[in-house]
């Protein structure tokens, strides 16, 4: 009994390190899926109806290019209320949100973002009859716009 | 609290009625991302994190900024051409300074 207390005892620091090694890795991660869950507010996202423009491969990930279009007839019934933009490995994953109204006429806005490095490039588009839609795209960066060369 | 700010704002002088308009935006601004790495001089934060555009004094555009965005921001939208009227932009910077630049659309 004295030996399994033993073992016990030797197991829960390697169990507590364990623990802290993967709270610490995927960090970036888990705020960029806390931001997409947020952001849904417990909807269920509908994939496509966004066209997302972006180079595949970008040299510098200082100044990314990216235009994206929903499908959407934008009339004062149907239309797109907000676009956001989320970066998975950047250390801030909500790069920009846009609010629009149907006084836009079509649902197209472009930007220029920082991407810290290779990367998905994830868009959500609300409604106002309350769909999300949901597209993604990957992104090659060569040099990241981190300075300390992450 | 309103400060000057170098914008080059492109769009068409002159619409019709319920044409569709593309507006382009490009902002001079260093975007600092307030980044705290070694052998950099820190630098605090200050970046445009809100852009809002209203038309003939109703709001057509908005747009939250983070440090994720390029320097010297560059922003893309539509807006549907109803009378002729102002484009008013405008910018918050961190610390609250607005920066404030306008347009005349001529609706035919």
């Amino acid at each position: 009994m004295n030996a399994v207390r033993r073992r016990a005892l030797l197991a829960v620091p390697v169990a507590a390190a364990v623990a802290r090694d993967v709270a610490a890795q995927p960090a970036v991660e888990e705020d960029f899926a806390a931001a997409e869950r947020a952001i849904l507010a417990g909807r269920t996202p509908v994939a496509g109806g966004i066209a997302i423009d972006m180079p595949q491969l970008s040299e510098n990930g200082n100044s990314v290019d990216l235009a994206i279009k929903v499908e959407s007839a934008m009339t004062a019934t149907d239309h797109v209320t907000a676009i956001h933009i989320l970066a998975e490995k950047n250390p801030v994953p909500r790069v920009a949100r846009f609010a629009l109204s149907p006084r836009a006429g079509r649902a197209e806005v472009a930007t220029r973002i920082r991407l810290a490095t290779t990367q998905t490039i994830l868009v959500l588009a609300e409604t106002s009859t309350g769909q999300v839609h949901r597209a993604s795209r990957d992104v090659i960066v060569i040099l990241g716009a981190c300075v300390d060369g992450g | 609290m309103s400060g000057s700010i170098t914008a080059r704002i492109t769009l068409p002088e002159q619409a019709h009625r319920g044409e569709v308009v593309p507006i382009r935006v490009l902002v001079r601004h260093p975007m600092d991302r307030g980044i705290d790495a070694p052998g950099l001089r820190p630098v605090p934060r200050r970046i445009l994190h809100s852009f809002r555009v209203t038309y003939a004094g109703e709001e057509v555009f908005r747009m939250d900024l983070s440090p994720g965005i390029a320097a010297n921001p560059y922003v893309e939208f539509t807006t549907v051409a109803v009378e002729t009227g102002d484009l008013v932009f405008e910018w918050i910077e961190d610390g609250g300074a607005v920066y404030r630049r306008e347009a005349r659309l001529v609706v035919a």
